[in-house]
């Protein structure tokens, strides 16, 4: 900040010391239940032009969300792992299957690693699938059953469960072959400056990750930790739904959740955090 | 119309005290992204300015900018520069040109264009999400909050 040191009110020195004080991430390491521990800060992914750390989230947060992390028992997110944990048994559908029918028991977790490399192509579809998407193929191509909305609780909730399984694996998603298009075209959105305020992605998360916008410190807008408990929504938020009201906050109007263009999106957002451990579900503010 | 109108009774409105026409966002004059002419021709409050400034659903503009003189109002972010002494940097028309449209002055910059009214991507209804007809584009701020804004701001001097 250039201009900082030459403030001279009493008022704006108070202020410009909280600022500072929050300005940078903090220097703390998360380990789940005193077991799973969380990459939250490694190299940037080689693709990445302007920023050579990458950092979760979980760096800008204050101390008490931070700690609300640490301990499963603590974090309000496993609430909807659990609820997903039991409709993972549950048969609906015309084919009267469970997902456990075709993916084991949650012990055995077979689809752990799974959300570390979602969005991915998808061969048969030939086009990018969220790991969403895949949950609705299963729905409706092998159960029979109806396709799930895509930001209800139900698959909010599922969506935290394959986040779980996966947690603490390093995000690795593919940007290369048949998937590249998609990804130019979710890095294009990236750098779009959208609504009338003319702010892109880019903007907050790439220029400015680190200062405050209003009461609010900038992350670099990682997906690693979704679907994430939001304290100011008291309930698990799904990553469109982010994206959606980060370009609502534009002025905009912003792309449909599960539009082929949040779909390239997510793709691109998650590549600028390979590296980082699936962290999901989360806690923010 | 409005143009036409002003020119038509130019010799009158000379003659009178204080009843310029705004001049619309499209017609603004950027020199060197400054802006020498007043937007309304009525001279700005530097109070209503401050208020402007300091509140959310108006300018906003402390969601970027810390300003010591707003050290009651919360929340100041440090996005872009400090705007104390802002006019001992700056001269009136600079500032003006700086409030109507940053990226006159500061190519690609990241603050909002506050009187522009045209070329945005997907604009919305305020924060609904719901979509605005280009045709139907506001500027952020009128040309008399401007006015207000640049008051105020001139008001900010430390030498
Ligand atoms: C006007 C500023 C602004 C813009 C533009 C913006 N965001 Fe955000 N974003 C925020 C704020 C504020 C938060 C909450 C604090 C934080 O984590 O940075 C946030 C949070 C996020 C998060 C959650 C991060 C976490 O760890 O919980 C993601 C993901 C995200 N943004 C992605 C995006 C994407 C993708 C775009 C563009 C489509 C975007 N943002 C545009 C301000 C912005
Ligand atoms: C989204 C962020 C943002 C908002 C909102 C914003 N600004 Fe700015 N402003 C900036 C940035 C960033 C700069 C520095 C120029 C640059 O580097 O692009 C700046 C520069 C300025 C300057 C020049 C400061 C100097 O000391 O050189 C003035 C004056 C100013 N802004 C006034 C305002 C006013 C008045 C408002 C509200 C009506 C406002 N700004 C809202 C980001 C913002």
């Amino acid at each position: 900040m250039r201009f900082k040191a030459m403030t001279a009110f009493a008022g704006a020195l108070a202020i410009s010391a909280v600022g500072a004080a929050n300005a940078e991430p903090v220097d703390d390491e998360l380990v789940i239940n005193e077991d799973v521990e969380i990459v939250t800060k490694t190299d940037a992914p080689e693709h990445m032009e302007y920023i050579d750390e990458v950092m979760s989230g979980w760096l800008f947060r204050e101390d008490d969300t931070r700690d609300m992390q640490r301990d499963d028992f603590d974090n309000p997110g496993m609430l909807g792992v659990e609820a997903a944990m039991e409709t993972w048994d549950e048969v609906d559908g015309t084919a009267g299957k469970a997902c456990s029918d075709c993916h084991g028991t949650i012990d055995e977790a077979q689809l752990a690693g799974a959300r570390a490399v979602y969005p991915k192509w998808n061969e048969n579809a030939g086009e990018v699938w969220t790991i969403e998407t895949a949950m609705n193929a299963c729905r409706t191509e092998r159960m029979g059953a109806e396709a799930w909305d895509y930001n209800g609780s139900d698959m909010i909730n599922m969506s935290a469960l394959m986040s779980y399984l996966s947690r603490g694996m390093p995000m690795n998603v593919a940007i290369d072959g048949p998937a590249a298009e998609t990804w130019e075209k979710g890095k294009e959105i990236y750098y779009t400056r959208y609504g009338q305020l003319e702010l892109a992605c880019a903007n907050c998360h790439e220029d400015h990750y680190g200062d405050m916008i209003r009461a609010d410190h900038l992350s670099q807008g990682q997906s690693n930790g979704f679907p994430a408990y939001r304290l100011k929504d008291a309930k698990l938020v799904g990553l469109h739904n982010r994206f959606k009201g980060c370009i609502r906050d534009t002025r905009a109007e912003p792309f449909a959740i599960g539009s082929p263009e949040f779909v390239a999106l997510e793709l691109y957002v998650a590549s600028r955090g390979n590296g980082l451990s699936v962290e999901g579900p989360s806690v923010r503010n | 119309m409005k143009r036409a109108f002003t020119a038509a009774c130019a010799a009158t409105i000379l003659a009178l005290p204080v009843t310029a026409e705004t001049i619309a966002p499209g017609d603004v004059t950027y020199e060197d992204g400054a802006v020498s002419t007043s937007l309304t021709g009525v001279p700005g409050n530097p109070e209503e300015g401050a208020i402007v400034m300091g509140t959310k659903s108006i300018g906003n503009c402390v969601s970027c900018h810390e300003i010591g003189a707003l050290a009651d109002v919360p929340w100041q972010g440090n996005i872009g520069p400090a705007l104390d002494g802002v006019a001992d940097r700056w001269s009136e028309a600079e500032i003006r040109g700086i409030v109507a449209n940053a990226k006159m002055t500061y190519d690609g910059s990241m603050m909002p264009s506050f009187y522009k009214v045209s070329d945005f991507i997907r604009p919305g209804i305020g924060f609904t999400t719901k979509p605005l007809a280009p045709e139907d584009v506001e500027p952020l701020l009128t040309a008399q909050q401007i006015e207000d804004v640049v008051a105020f701001l001139v008001t900010l001097k430390e030498e």
